[in-house]
């Protein structure tokens, strides 16, 4: 562990990112205490620039609400979708990758056929569908980002399996006489999971750039201030309050940079030996 | 024979995704909370008993849902993809209407990013392994790190601001100038300068991915044994490049350009929103204004099938460009 730490802190750009995402998930954990009015309520003047009055230091909308509030609110859609919807993803794409790499044969075609086709369509189309038609809600968003997102996990794991079912500690213990789901869950599951712990890190990013993706779209939940929907609606203001759009982005943009930031940093500690051949 | 043999596989596999669309886009709105025929009418129709009683009607919905998918099926194939309530219009002469000007923003977005993504990645993979101008290749990443952490509509909105607000060298929205009559060269020109924002912010994102798979697949290859050898014979630098390396490291480009395509759909979906492009992905945002969910689903279908066919077209092609690639083998499996 502590030569994992190590190894992380090596890569500056790692620390960087784990220090922005620390920042983002404190001001997310503490929304409610700092702002204990809603994102959504009109607070002052409209259209206030930033940095020209201490209380509102990112300014106002056009409708009066204050920005720096939404922006913080905004951290907790942000987060509680990214992670969320990754760990289903993965959960899912874990189990199918496992089932095929595992399985082999009939069921590993099948399989992948079926990843297949949820990797070949444009999925941020079908995320819009699903959210449409499901009608937008926090649910129905994580469920979209979920179904798009799982495919490369599966197809991860499946290819970790499909080494790692080789291997001598796993022969030896099907020899034993192990059932196959203690094989599944106690021998190959623990050795797969670095790539895939990696793999999750990209996977949170992009989870985060689609929920913003289509609360800019109009299909964010409405009870949750998020920064696609402050995008979205600043957008007939462009000409007018340059920080309406502005702001939301840069938080986006920080924290989807910090999050692929950590992933490499992952990815080097906890791969040393892939690391230095690329060097 | 083969390659006829292949030929059909890739078919069949084209059939089936694009069948696989039909039945998700079937099974979604059954899914849905409602009644199917409340929903697909949306907002419009509910004001309209008799237009929800048509709709019950020809989506056989009180039928068993397998008669009703294959009703659903035959009208797919039949290339009836149900009626814009809204705009009084069957939905595929809609989005027929609008599928040029998409595929120009993408045609272009796709050359721009993996031109100038091959290119650069090429520059940061040289400045990297020659040892010499290290700053360029982290410059070169460090940039594309930045683009591949940037939302879409973020920097479509933010080209806006800086090129048409504050600089005003470029229009903001449409495909041409509004009540311009222009014809011939002129308005190819129109056209021209109306298309570099969309085909820039919409390319970008594509471009960082392609800049970080070139160099990566570069460094991979430049590392090789008939690398060496090529040097060691003394081939000049440029030609061990561009005849050796690249040749190979282009290989894992072409296969994702395929792929990524889908994605560049699901993108231009935002970018002709924010600058309000005539195309298919506008027209998606104007149908999740109206509700207009048959629209949607049309649209939908429309774009996978799009992507399917281009990616049976970049199969073909590669197969034929590098003949090493068998029918069953996975081009992109690795």
């Amino acid at each position: 562990m502590k030569k994992f730490a190590k190894r992380y802190a090596r890569n500056h750009g790692a620390v960087f990112g784990l220090c922005i995402i620390l920042v983002v998930t404190a001001l997310a954990i503490a929304a409610p205490f700092m702002y204990d009015y809603s994102p959504w309520m009109m607070v002052d003047t409209p259209l206030i620039p930033p940095f020209t009055n201490s209380a509102y230091p990112f300014g106002t909308d056009m409708l009066g609400r204050d920005i720096t509030a939404g922006l913080v609110w905004g951290a907790r859609v942000s987060l509680i979708v990214g992670l969320l919807s990754t760990a289903i993803a993965l959960a899912f794409g874990i189990v199918v990758g496992a089932a095929a790499g595992y399985c082999g044969g009939r069921i590993d075609d099948a399989l992948m056929r079926f990843t297949e086709f949820f990797q070949t369509i444009p999925q941020l189309a079908l995320a819009v569908v699903i959210v449409a038609v499901m009608s937008p809600s926090i649910y129905s968003i994580m469920g979209a980002i979920t179904a798009v997102s799982w495919p490369p996990a599966a197809r991860l794991v499946r290819s970790e399996f499909m080494t790692l079912k080789q291997r001598e500690f796993v022969l030896a213990a099907i020899v034993i006489g192990q059932k196959p789901s203690r094989i599944v869950w106690s021998q190959i599951l623990p050795n797969a999971m670095s790539p895939v712990i990696v793999s999750a890190s990209f996977m949170v990013a992009t989870a985060i750039l689609t929920e913003s993706a289509l609360s800019f779209l109009g299909l964010g939940d409405r009870n949750m201030m998020s920064w696609g929907f402050m995008i979205g609606a600043s957008r007939t203001m462009i000409r007018e309050a340059w920080w309406m759009s502005v702001w939301p982005g840069v938080a986006i943009l920080l924290t989807v940079l910090a999050i692929n930031l950590i992933g490499e940093g992952l990815s080097d500690a906890l791969n040393p030996q892939l690391r230095k051949r690329g060097e | 024979m083969k390659f006829l043999l292949f030929l059909v596989s890739r078919l069949a596999k084209a059939i089936f995704v694009i069948l696989g669309v039909v039945i998700v886009n079937f099974f979604l709105i059954r899914l849905a909370p409602g009644d199917p025929a409340a929903v697909l009418a949306g907002q419009a129709g509910s004001s309209d008993p008799a237009y929800v009683a048509r709709l019950r009607e020809s989506f056989g919905l009180d039928e068993p849902v397998l008669t009703q998918l294959f009703l659903y099926l035959k009208g797919v194939v039949q290339l009836d993809f149900g009626f814009s309530y809204r705009n009084h219009v069957p939905v595929l002469d809609l989005i027929l209407e609008r599928l040029p000007a998409t595929f120009l923003l993408m045609a272009c977005a796709f050359v721009f990013s993996i031109t100038l993504g091959v290119l650069l990645g090429v520059v940061a993979a040289k400045a990297r392994y020659s040892n010499r101008r290290r700053w360029l290749d982290s410059t070169v990443m460090t940039g594309a790190l930045i683009l591949y952490a940037t939302p879409l509509f973020w920097l479509s909105l933010m080209g806006i601001l800086l090129f048409s607000v504050v600089l005003g060298w470029l229009p903001a929205f449409g495909m041409e100038s509004v009540g311009s009559n222009l014809t011939g060269l002129a308005r190819a020109k129109d056209i021209a300068v109306h298309l570099i924002l969309p085909t820039v912010t919409l390319g970008c994102f594509f471009m960082a991915f392609y800049v970080r798979l070139t160099r990566a697949s570069m460094l991979e290859v430049i590392g090789m044994d008939f690398v060496k050898t090529a040097r060691a014979k003394g081939v000049p630098d440029g030609s061990i490049i561009r005849v050796h390396v690249l040749r190979n490291a282009l290989l894992p480009v072409i296969t994702f350009a395929g792929i990524q395509l889908g994605q560049m759909a699901g993108g231009a979906v935002l970018t002709e929103t924010v600058f309000a492009w005539p195309g298919i992905g506008r027209l998606m945002f104007d149908a999740l204004l109206q509700r207009d969910y048959q629209l949607l689903l049309g649209i939908f279908l429309v774009t996978s099938t799009m992507v399917v066919v281009f990616n049976l077209l970049t199969d073909i092609t590669y197969r034929i460009v590098d003949p090493r690639i068998s029918a069953g083998g996975e081009p992109g499996a690795a």
